[in-house]
């Protein structure tokens, strides 16, 4: 139990993987613009980040390391990561119209995104998850709670820079750009404190 | 070898098992909305004001939007649509884009010299582009490249030009020009245009071009009442009351012409 705690907190707070791996950065400053977006943009990285650690160490496990293919790692995850989401996206169409157009855009937008692409070769390479599904699915799953968080924080600080008077040279991306190394500064205090 | 057959194999049972997942779990289309698919032109303009034909098609379905506000569309195209759908034709009045300019290389001076990005915006951010006149045609073709009929095609002599037989008047090189000189004008008024979108004062006009307005209202008086407006020192025909073409021939810097 203390391990998976320790584990969450690692994955959520002290290695976020936006502000601390730097990992996903595209939607990070994407689709923060605003809150409503941004929950939608969460909610279907944790979706995909969950479905994808699971079946990514699972190909790992019974494909790869018995085959002695560990060098195909990156191409075998991105084309398996790939089908899952289209896959899901036709049957969440099928099942689940509201959810389906709750993540509507976000979700075949998700395939491409590294720190999917990320959390999975972490679990596949790091000793810590070597063979062990479960960990790997809880860690995946953590990781992708916090991107949510970086990125749902980040976007209500963005709305409230939208109303705030800005010099002219640092509107836009610049502002941006500088809060979010702030909000990484902010992040960092966090050091020590989980596995 | 075992990395390529490993691979294979798992793209192609990844391929069968999205394609037997469609098959079986897919949603069902909207029959109508397939239909009407089929008889869009597909041209994907944007011209409706949807993101393209399919989303129009289905709009159109679910009775959100009308048909008829396809610009690329035959006539006969819409007629079918309108049976599928059981409603009465409208069509929206047919436009042509004209862009507003004589600022080809004859007439207006060139201020530098620009070997950037071939992209009007682009040429816009560094310093205005290389013309004199900061309102005309950058003639690097950005409207071209937007066209979806190739209705636009950019002279020799560094101007954009519509051809008003190929163009649907679909609006998208109007949104895409960063100098807003080109306009979307009501097709059947279309004969004469005022070819200048500067609304500088004449002397400064006449220091960049040879070709632009310079609001002498020689055409507002050869003309009829209401038929052209002048605002400032730009004229600009009246679509709703247009001129006969005569009266270009009183435009003493021939940016009133006849359309060509």
């Amino acid at each position: 139990m203390r391990e998976y705690l320790l584990l969450i907190v690692g994955a959520v707070l002290v290695n976020n993987f936006v502000l601390s791996r730097i990992l996903g950065i595209c939607p990070f400053l994407g689709v923060s613009k605003r809150l409503e977006t941004a929950l939608g943009m969460g909610g279907a990285v944790i979706f995909v980040m969950t479905l994808s650690g699971l079946v990514t160490s699972l190909c790992n496990k019974f494909l790869l390391v018995p085959l002695h293919l560990e060098y195909m790692r990156t191409i075998l995850f991105i084309l398996v990561i790939a089908a899952l989401v289209q896959i899901v996206e036709v049957l969440l169409q099928r099942f689940s119209l509201t959810l389906y157009k709750a993540l509507g855009i976000y979700l075949p937008l998700i395939t491409t995104n590294c720190a999917v692409l990320g959390s999975a070769i972490i679990c596949a390479t790091e000793d810590a998850f070597k063979g062990a599904i479960f960990k790997s699915t809880v860690f995946c799953s953590a990781s992708a709670v916090g991107f949510a968080l970086a990125l749902v924080l980040f976007a209500s600080v963005r709305e409230r820079l939208e109303l705030s008077r800005i010099p002219r040279s640092f509107q836009g991306p610049s502002i941006a750009l500088v809060t979010a190394g702030i909000l990484a500064l902010a992040f960092s205090g966090f050091a020590g404190l989980g596995a | 070898m075992i990395d390529v057959v490993m691979l294979t194999v798992v793209g192609v049972l990844m391929a069968l098992a999205i394609g037997l997942v469609v098959k079986y779990f897919g949603a069902k289309a909207d029959p109508l909305a397939e239909k009407l698919g089929e008889l869009m032109p597909g041209a994907n303009c944007g011209g409706c004001g949807f993101a393209g034909c399919g989303d129009y098609a289905n709009a159109m379905a679910t009775g959100k939007a009308k048909p008829g506000n396809c610009p690329s569309m035959s006539d006969d195209t819409l007629k079918k649509i309108c049976e599928l759908l059981g409603v009465q034709a409208e069509k929206g009045e047919p436009k042509v884009a004209v862009v507003c300019c004589s600022g080809d290389d004859h007439h207006t001076t060139r201020v530098a010299f620009y070997n950037g990005v071939n992209d009007c915006l682009n040429a816009m951010m560094v310093a205005g582009g290389a013309k004199g006149c900061t309102y005309g045609c950058l003639g690097l073709g950005s409207c071209a490249r937007a066209c979806p009929f190739g209705a636009i095609e950019i002279l020799p002599t560094h101007v954009a030009k519509v051809h008003p037989d190929l163009c649907k008047g679909c609006g998208k090189c109007v949104s895409v020009c960063p100098r807003k000189v080109i306009k979307l004008v009501p097709r059947a008024a279309a004969a004469v245009n005022v070819y200048c979108n500067s609304p500088e004062k004449a002397p400064v006009k006449k220091k960049v071009c040879s070709g632009g307005c310079i609001g002498c209202r020689k055409c507002m008086k050869a003309a009829g009442e209401n038929q052209i407006l002048i605002n400032g020192f730009l004229a600009s025909v009246n679509y709703e009351n247009p001129p006969a073409e005569s009266v270009t021939e009183v435009c003493p810097m021939k940016c009133l012409r006849k359309a060509d």
